[in-house]
């Protein structure tokens, strides 16, 4: 495959209640952060990430062309998934071999809605949505199945909540969020407050660039060495729920394996997902996880994952690791996962 | 434009005002099912699945991508959710085709769907984000005054648009997929229906159709059966606020034409395409792109349309399948389009079909006229 970096990353310090910004203004700065990075406006392709739920309303990512300001008329697409796959789709569109730079961002703002209840509506229509099960509810039946398989305690789940948000604190695009109490009641047992990722607005961009534009662009790029996705069964009952064998797949898919990896920034919204991914991805305790404090310390829906990978590029970019790995998911209980392996 | 590409597959449902009998799911399998069927494939020989649909309110299943996976054999796939507004058909073939083409996969299925009676669209269309203002109209009200700004620009008579509706509905008698069939369609019967938003009448709109397409793109290597090359493939957008934008003629629509005829070495569109599916969901789109995507001089496409040049038999026909007008599941309206180029180019069209079709133009838009998709597929391997 031809040889494709991620060159610049810019977010949002992102905030847990709504700024008064509507999705151009959120979105501008990290665009023009980027832009002032890579040192150019113009990109051969565009490709964005967003839910029209968040907003309640359609074409959330239309007035986003208003903030690129893309005139010229700009070869441009949107998935309506985590932007982490308009990254992967500019990755592939910059195989073709005929454009060299791509610009990739994401938004979302869940202060405009409850992202608990409005999960729900991600689910089969007809045999899953009516009976009601929330984001929290799915997810607690995955934690529940995963601490029964592995003998694990709630005090693990806990450990990971604590350990994140101190990494949040430390990072100041996250949300600064207390120290985890014990005795804090459950959400939906064994979930507590502290497991689930606190409600995020924000906003990411990326640009990658080809070959000799991405080392023109970049001191240190963060080369995209393996970068795969895998889907799983939908229905919570048609998959073992204890385990993520989509994001496993991706993973071997990605070549995470075939050499140490130094950090890993994972798309965990819950605790439990932490360990889940961890194991799928066969990442050992030696493995940094997490350090930004990933989705427990911010979670603005819809750019989460790509702020993954633009965690662990910063990593390569700051000299810090020689390898990373950069995941996002999405779908209820981790149906589907993208796995990025990124080295200096 | 990378490694070759080209559709061994299409696959549509019927398309009609509801469906009862199936599920959203029900309704996407049946599509890629046929479409496998065509390439002679089973969910086996597929490495991934792109999924597109128009705004998720239209069913209200927010990415629905994932409950789909299932019924579109993408367990343990990479599976890939497009929406690029009323475009998004066209895109979700053209996300696709790169996979082929950045030489990630052999076989990738696309297909888009809507099942409008789950809901109401021009409701959907209407809602607002925060801090903007809804103008309430759905997508006719909104498309209207471009339509009489363009009359006004060109002095097109008015009986150009129902033109346009009769011509297409004729063609939709033809195709056995096709929503509406009117049988002894004829200009006075349009022109006597009501008016909707000035200057469009009941029978000059698309109607609300419940449906999905689906095609099997394959790399060189892994062609089975008669394959539509991809001769060149392209994407436009431009922001819908721009002050000074040009939205009767907008220019995303022009460099998006320009490019993809650049990929497949064409000059003069008029003569060197045989046929051409191009998104009319007005009447008056017809003259309108025309003139956009360079098939004649601009304030001359209502010329062509009324001289009979876009008919079945005419010397560049478009929308032999009856197009929009006459099927409208509208996140696979864009497919549709794609999809039937690639079946001219094959000579699997049926009664529609183009006699000795070689080479056809896909195209779809969306959004305030501001997001452009198309691609040119042909018989001859490029």
């Amino acid at each position: 495959m031809r040889d494709v970096a991620v060159v610049a990353f810019a977010q949002t310090a992102h905030t847990a209640e709504d700024q008064g910004l509507s999705e151009p203004e959120l979105i501008l700065p990290v665009i023009q952060e980027v832009r002032e990075k890579a040192g150019t406006r113009d990109f051969g392709f565009t490709c964005s990430g967003s839910c029209d739920y968040l907003a309640g309303a359609p074409f959330s990512f239309v007035s986003a062309l208003d903030a690129l300001g893309a005139w010229p008329p700009i070869s441009e697409s949107h998935v309506e998934m985590d932007a982490a796959w308009a990254l992967y789709e500019a990755w592939v569109r910059l195989q073709h071999g005929d454009v060299d730079t791509a610009l990739v961002y994401g938004f979302g703002k869940s202060s405009q809605t409850d992202v608990r209840e409005l999960m729900t509506l991600q689910l089969d229509p007809y045999y899953l949505e009516p009976l009601g099960l929330d984001q929290v509810s799915f997810a607690a039946l995955q934690a529940r199945a995963y601490l029964e398989r592995t003998g694990r305690a709630e005090s693990d789940l806990a450990e990971v909540a604590a350990r994140s948000r101190r990494s949040g604190r430390d990072n100041p695009y996250a949300l600064d969020l207390p120290e985890v109490s014990p005795e804090d009641g459950y959400a939906v047992a064994p979930l507590r407050p502290h497991d689930i990722a606190p409600d995020t607005d924000g906003a990411a961009a990326i640009v990658l660039a080809a070959g000799d534009r991405a080392r023109e662009m970049c001191e240190r790029p963060a080369w995209i060495r393996g970068i795969a996705h895998r889907t799983d069964a939908h229905y919570l009952g048609g998959r073992p729920l204890d385990r993520s064998e989509s994001a496993a797949a991706a993973a071997l898919a990605a070549g995470v394996g075939k050499a140490p990896v130094d950090v890993a920034e994972l798309h965990a919204q819950f605790t439990h997902e932490e360990l889940i991914l961890r194991e799928a991805l066969d990442l050992g305790p030696d493995v940094l996880v997490n350090p930004s404090g990933g989705p427990l310390a911010a979670n603005p829906i819809m750019a989460t994952g790509l702020i993954r990978i633009g965690e662990a590029a910063a990593r390569i970019h700051d000299g810090t690791a020689g390898r990373a790995v950069g995941h996002a998911a999405a779908g209820p209980c981790l149906q589907h996962n993208l796995v990025t392996v990124l080295e200096g | 434009m990378g490694n070759r590409c080209a559709v061994i597959g299409v696959g549509q449902t019927r398309y009609q005002t509801k469906r009862r009998d199936v599920s959203i799911a029900g309704l996407v399998r049946e599509a890629a099912l046929r479409a496998l069927e065509d390439a002679g494939l089973t969910f086996a020989d597929i490495d991934a699945v792109v999924i597109g649909k128009a705004p998720d309110l239209f069913e209200g299943v927010m990415m629905p991508e994932a409950y789909l996976a299932d019924a579109l054999g993408a367990r343990g796939k990479p599976m890939m959710r497009v929406h690029t507004a009323g475009s998004v058909g066209g895109s979700t073939a053209l996300v696709g085709a790169s996979l082929i083409q950045g030489g990630v996969h052999d076989r990738v299925l696309v297909v888009a769907f809507e099942k409008q009676s789950e809901s109401n669209a021009t409701w959907a269309l209407s809602t607002h984000l925060p801090f903007s203002a809804s103008l309430v109209v759905g997508a006719g009200g909104y498309f209207a005054p471009h339509i009489r700004e363009y009359i006004r620009r060109t002095g097109a008579p008015e009986h150009v648009g129902a033109l346009v509706a009769v011509k297409d509905r004729k063609n939709a008698l033809l195709n056995p997929y096709a929503h509406l069939k009117i049988p002894g369609i004829s200009l006075e019967m349009v022109q006597s229906t009501p008016m909707l938003w000035e200057p469009i009448r009941y029978l000059e709109t698309c109607p609300s159709s419940d449906g999905a397409c689906a095609m099997v793109l394959s790399s060189e290597k892994a062609v089975t059966g008669t394959p539509a090359w991809v001769h060149g493939t392209a994407m436009r957008s431009e922001p819908i606020f721009r002050a000074g934008r040009d939205t009767v003629n907008p220019r995303g629509g022009q460099d998006c034409a320009a490019d993809v005829y650049r990929q497949a070495g064409i000059t003069d569109p008029r003569r060197e395409l045989d046929a051409a599916e191009v998104y009319v969901p007005f009447s008056w789109y017809e003259p309108m792109w025309l003139e956009n995507l360079g098939f004649c001089a601009e304030g001359e496409g209502w010329k062509l349309t009324e001289s009979g040049v876009t008919a079945l038999g005419g010397d560049m026909p478009w929308n032999p399948s009856g197009g929009v007008l006459s099927s409208n599941p509208i996140g696979a309206s864009g497919l549709i389009r794609f999809a039937e180029a690639a079946l001219q180019v094959r000579g699997r069209a049926g009664e529609h079909q183009v006699p000795g079709a070689r080479r056809a133009l896909g195209h779809a838009y969306g959004g305030g006229a501001q997001f452009f998709a198309m691609w040119i597929v042909g018989s001859d391997r490029p």
